[in-house]
């Protein structure tokens, strides 16, 4: 690693390749010729799952694959995300780091990731910072990473006795991507949601964290669900994406009925 | 002696392709290969006013640029139109275009270089020097007085005009009629996306000025009469065209396109062997085309719900230049289909091909006919919502009764032979329909959209009897050749004009042969694709392969099997009459001998050492045969699908679906079977998700995968098949055609099946595909 992050710092217009599910098509189509690649992807450092014990956090490392994230014991929302990308072959090479690096807007696991609460490590030659999920993704295909830094780990919290978690998307039929996403953490304390987490995305430039939501819900039994759903309107903003797919109207038409699929079932997950 | 034909066998082929043993064009290589890449246009429409190739030519590697005058200067002929119909206007076509690009993806220049990847890089450094022209896009909008011209000798962008059928009794039908019911549709562009992309290779011998081509062909002695007659200029004696195992067609690999003329081309300017191998993006933007039409449908019924007259009006987009069939498949292929599975007097289809800047379009899995199942079937099922009848007695309130065949359509076929009442008293049995119209009931009680999708489809396939296709437009004859050569061991080899890439043949033609000859499958190996070992065929399309190609097959085999009859007679001292293959033992007996004849091998090796033949026999045992049908075959079919639609998201789910096909005669159950299933796949792929987008600008919008929408096996239910057989009585095998009747009836079915569920709300018509969207939109305006 020490090695990989020296590159990326002394070689000309350096990237890092992991899984090269992004980079690469980018490159067939001519849209991106990066000088140097420094493949990353037999560092086995960055590869796997370390569960944390009691309120530890599950550590991943960014190669890890789709595949395996969708057949591990992580929390349930990024397991069932990890499942619906793409195809079996995409997630068997694709990864973890390079899809958050690469911060599609309709990426599934962006919304997931600050749906949970992850914390995002991050290292350069010199140095380490952590960023939490929420503001690690800036913008369309824009994270906080900074130049030559690494995303070295994807720390999410471990889910709890009353904790579930949920993520329901709309197919892109073509891609696979998500349409519009929605991804909901809850904790349930005799009926009543005592903290909830929720962020949408395919229809917002970023994966967004839906405040309003949250707040119409927590304190409240699982009843408030449909209404608190309904408030994601405000949370998403006017910057609404619209492409051949699905309108902008259809996206925010839909977009409660994902939160509210996603928060039954994680409410239903948190009741055990 | 039917100990094969009838009878599901593994496909022998199936073992190279599991294994990655294909051998496909781009796996080939020959020494010294150069490598073409080819400079596309990204404009729909625009002059080129000039190339500069200097940068590429100082590129390491790069070993020839041309551009389209240099072809022409170089010899090459323009593409022709194999299919005219009466007054078509033919636009000019060159392999690559010298002045002016019409679509984005057209061939402007040639890049040639040591490997593939400078070939890539070099085309960056390629500057032409574009003026963009207005565009024009849409199948009718094009005809506009407003349209830009696309070819400045075809006015109002439209090639030809056609119509067929019976105009005054279509009008006299409507005077007449109680009751009337019209529609608007659109069967959308959709682009094929074989899995393996096309490619060409072709290597030139200097000494002895032969050509070969490899190429992704369904057909490849047509391509070799294209290329010799129209386009290359060698002479067909000197020209060897090999289509060897091709990844998947569905009529997009029928056509002649420009780069089996530039690769030759350029194999022969360099002296090296050249490839091309399709990007993925390339075939998005250079494969021909499907569908594409838009349409309005009138039926006229009396009370009682009896169909009396249909009218139909259609401008068929044919894109940019009207490729090697297009004219075909909106006219001869689609009007004639007009009368469906129904007695309709007064049919009058009036068909325009017009011009756009888009990618040409030609036949697509289904060619014409599932254009005119979708019409058909929609107008019906709303004739039947109108008489409140439900969708299956309606029909059958219609169909062509059983003792009417062969029975004359107004709309110039002759069906051969079927039973509709059958196929529907099949269809009810498997898919229970009156539970599932109980089950209906009850979601529509919890208020869930639920819908029953109803389709009886015909199709015209094994074309055809060769005068009638030239009396249609067609420039070639339809006829399939067929050789059976036996060996001196007595292993055969079977060689068939037709093509496989999918199909099975070698199975399937295999069970034909040993059928005739009583002897294993596994003494025979079936021969397609080379033109070099190959008498002169036709190819394979329109589910022509088993009903013509099988059909030269049994011909010659039983021409073998005559010969060897004679030669065993004489050989055994009998005469030819009470000599017989014996099923049992496999050898040639004499009725009523007690020995034991002679075995296949012996009399196929006396025929070779001639030493006591009979004296009118001559020494050998090969025959080819080539077979003319004497009319088309017409496969049918009812088939019913459920889908479920959620009302807050619009997206559909298909829940089951059921098909009931007559493709007459079966060979191979499981090869027909598969067939029928991935043929409905790809007809549900239309309704439910594929849509070739071209925006305003004649930007391809659905340019890649992850915008344009296949179907995936997990959006499928168990796909339920059902079977009734009427034998064709238009060839010797009583066969039907199976490849497309699956594509013909699922879209319809499936949109038949979106408009019941969404009935409820008053909905009678959406357009395909049904995105989630779409449906949302349709709901939230009728709710």
């Amino acid at each position: 690693m020490a090695e990989a992050l020296s590159l990326i710092a002394s070689e000309d217009d350096a990237r890092f390749l992991a899984g090269g599910h992004s980079l690469v098509p980018a490159m067939k189509l001519r849209l991106d010729a990066p000088g140097t690649l420094i493949d990353i992807g037999r560092i086995e450092g960055l590869r796997g799952i370390a569960y944390g014990s009691g309120d530890e956090n599950d550590c991943i490392g960014p190669l890890t694959t789709h595949a395996t994230i969708a057949s591990s014991n992580l929390a349930s929302a990024l397991v069932e995300a990890a499942g619906g990308i793409g195809d079996p072959q995409v997630r068997n090479r694709g990864t973890i780091g390079g899809n958050i690096a690469h911060a599609d807007p309709a990426s599934d696991l962006p919304t997931v990731l600050t749906a949970l609460g992850a914390t995002i490590r991050v290292e350069n030659s010199s140095s380490a910072r952590n960023i939490e999920a929420e503001s690690f993704f800036t913008g369309l295909f824009e994270t906080s990473l900074g130049e030559n830094e690494l995303v070295t780990v994807i720390a999410v919290p471990r889910e709890g006795a009353g904790t579930g978690s949920a993520y329901a998307k709309l197919f892109n039929p073509a891609s696979r991507y998500a349409v519009v996403g929605a991804c909901a953490s809850v904790t349930l304390n005799n009926g009543v949601v005592s903290r909830a987490r929720v962020a949408v995305g395919g229809l917002t430039p970023m994966a967004t964290r839906c405040g309003s939501v949250e707040a119409a819900l927590e304190g409240r039994s699982t009843d408030a669900i449909n209404g608190a759903s309904a408030q994601v309107a405000s949370d998403v903003g006017d910057d609404i994406l619209e492409d051949i797919h699905a309108s902008a109207e259809y996206r925010l038409g839909v977009i409660p009925v994902y939160v509210e699929r996603a928060l039954q079932a994680a409410c239903a997950r948190a009741a055990g | 002696m039917a100990k094969f034909v009838g009878k599901s066998f593994k496909r022998v082929e199936d073992p190279r392709f599991l294994q990655g043993k294909g051998k496909y064009v781009s796996n080939l290589q020959r020494p010294g290969m150069a490598y073409v890449a080819i400079v596309r246009s990204p404009h729909a429409h625009a002059e080129i006013k000039g190339i500069d190739a200097s940068a590429a030519l100082e590129l390491d590697g790069v070993v020839a640029v041309y551009t389209g005058q240099d072809l022409i200067d170089g010899g090459v002929g323009q593409l022709p139109c194999g299919w005219v119909v009466p007054e078509c206007k033919i636009p000019e076509r060159w392999p690559v275009e010298p002045a002016r690009a019409r679509h984005v993806g057209d061939a402007v220049a040639v890049v040639v270089a040591d490997s593939p990847y400078v070939a890539e890089d070099a085309l960056e450094l390629i500057e032409v020097d574009y003026e963009p022209l207005p565009v024009s896009v849409g199948a009718r909008a094009t005809t506009e007085y407003r349209a830009q011209q696309i070819h400045a000798e075809i006015p109002n962008n439209t090639a030809y005009a056609w119509a067929l059928g019976d105009e005054d009794g279509m009008r006299r039908a409507f005077r007449e009629a109680a009751h009337v019911v019209e529609l608007d549709l659109v069967n959308q562009r959709l682009i094929p996306n074989a899995m393996e992309p096309r490619a060409c290779m072709a290597e030139w011998d200097n000494t002895t000025e032969e050509m070969t081509v490899w190429t992704t062909s369904q057909n490849p002695h047509p391509i070799r009469l294209l290329l010799s007659g129209f386009t290359l200029g060698i002479p067909e004696n000197k020209l060897r065209v090999i289509s060897p195992d091709v990844g998947g067609g569905f009529g997009s690999k029928i056509f002649h396109y420009p780069e089996e003329i530039i690769v030759p081309w350029v194999a022969r300017a360099i002296n090296r062997p050249a490839k091309w191998v399709a990007t993925r993006s390339e075939s998005f933007m250079t494969d021909s085309q499907g569908r594409d039409h838009v349409t309005n449908v009138r039926m006229a019924m009396d009370a009682t719900g009896t169909i009396t007259g249909l009218h139909v009006q259609t401008w068929a987009d044919q894109g940019a230049y009207l490729s090697t069939f297009a004219p075909l498949i909106p006219t001869a292929l689609s009007i004639t289909l007009f009368s469906g599975l129904y007695k309709i007097p007064g049919i009058w289809g009036e068909m325009k091909g017009t011009l756009t800047n888009t990618v040409p379009v030609d036949a697509y899995r289904g060619a014409g006919r599932p254009e005119a199942s979708y019409l058909l079937e929609r107008i019906v099922e709303k004739g039947a919502q109108k008489m409140g009848m439900d969708p299956i007695a309606f029909r059958r309130h219609n169909l062509i009764p059983a003792d009417e065949f062969p029975y004359q359509t107004p709309v110039a076929f002759q069906y051969d032979s079927g039973n509709y009442q059958g196929l529907f008293d099949k269809l009810e049995e498997i898919s229970g329909y009156g539970d599932l119209r109980e089950e209906q009931k009850s979601k529509r009680a919890e208020g869930k959209l639920w819908g029953v999708g109803v389709a009886g489809c015909i199709e015209a396939s094994g074309p055809a009897p060769s005068a009638v296709a030239g009396s249609l437009g067609s420039a070639v004859g339809l006829w399939e050749s067929g050789t059976v050569r036996v060996h001196p061991t007595g292993k055969v080899t079977a060689l068939t004009g037709s093509h496989a890439h999918g199909q099975g043949h070698e199975t399937t033609f295999a069970q034909i042969v040993a059928d005739e000859l009583n002897i294993p499958l596994e003494d025979i190996e079936v021969v397609h694709g080379d033109t070099g070992r190959i008498p002169f065929g036709m190819g394979t399309y329109g589910s022509r392969s088993a009903a013509v190609g099988g059909s030269a097959l049994v011909r010659s085999a039983t021409r073998v099997r005559e010969k060897m009859t004679k030669i065993a007679a004489h050989q055994m001292e009998s005469r030819p009459e009470d000599v017989y293959f014996d099923d049992e033992t496999g050898n040639i007996r004499v009725r009523g001998a007690t020995d034991d004849g002679m075995s296949f091998f012996e009399v196929a090796l006396a025929a070779y050492t001639a030493h006591d033949l009979p004296p009118d026999i001559e020494p050998g045992l090969e025959e080819t045969a080539f077979f003319d049908p004497s009319n088309f075959t017409f496969p049918n079919s009812a088939h019913i699908a459920v889908v479920s639609i959620d009302r807050e998201t619009g997206e559909v789910t298909l829940e089951k679906y059921f098909g009931v096909d007559d493709v007459g005669k079966v060979i191979n159950p499981l090869i027909v079977d598969g067939q029928l299933v991935g043929g409905v796949a790809q007809g549900v792929g239309q309704a439910l998700w594929e849509h070739g987008i071209y925006g305003e600008d004649g930007q391809l919008l659905t340019g890649s995968m992850m915008d344009y929408a296949m179907p995936r096996a997990d959006r499928f239910p168990h796909i339920e098949t059902g079977r009734i057989e009427t034998p064709s009585p238009t060839n010797p095998l009583g066969v039907k055609g199976a490849g497309e009747m699956g594509t013909i009836a699922g879209t319809v079915t499936v949109a038949n099946a979106v408009v019941d569920a969404l009935a409820p709300l008053g909905v009678d018509h959406v357009e395909m595909p049904f995105t989630a969207e779409r449906i949302w939109q349709t709901i939230q305006a009728h709710s």
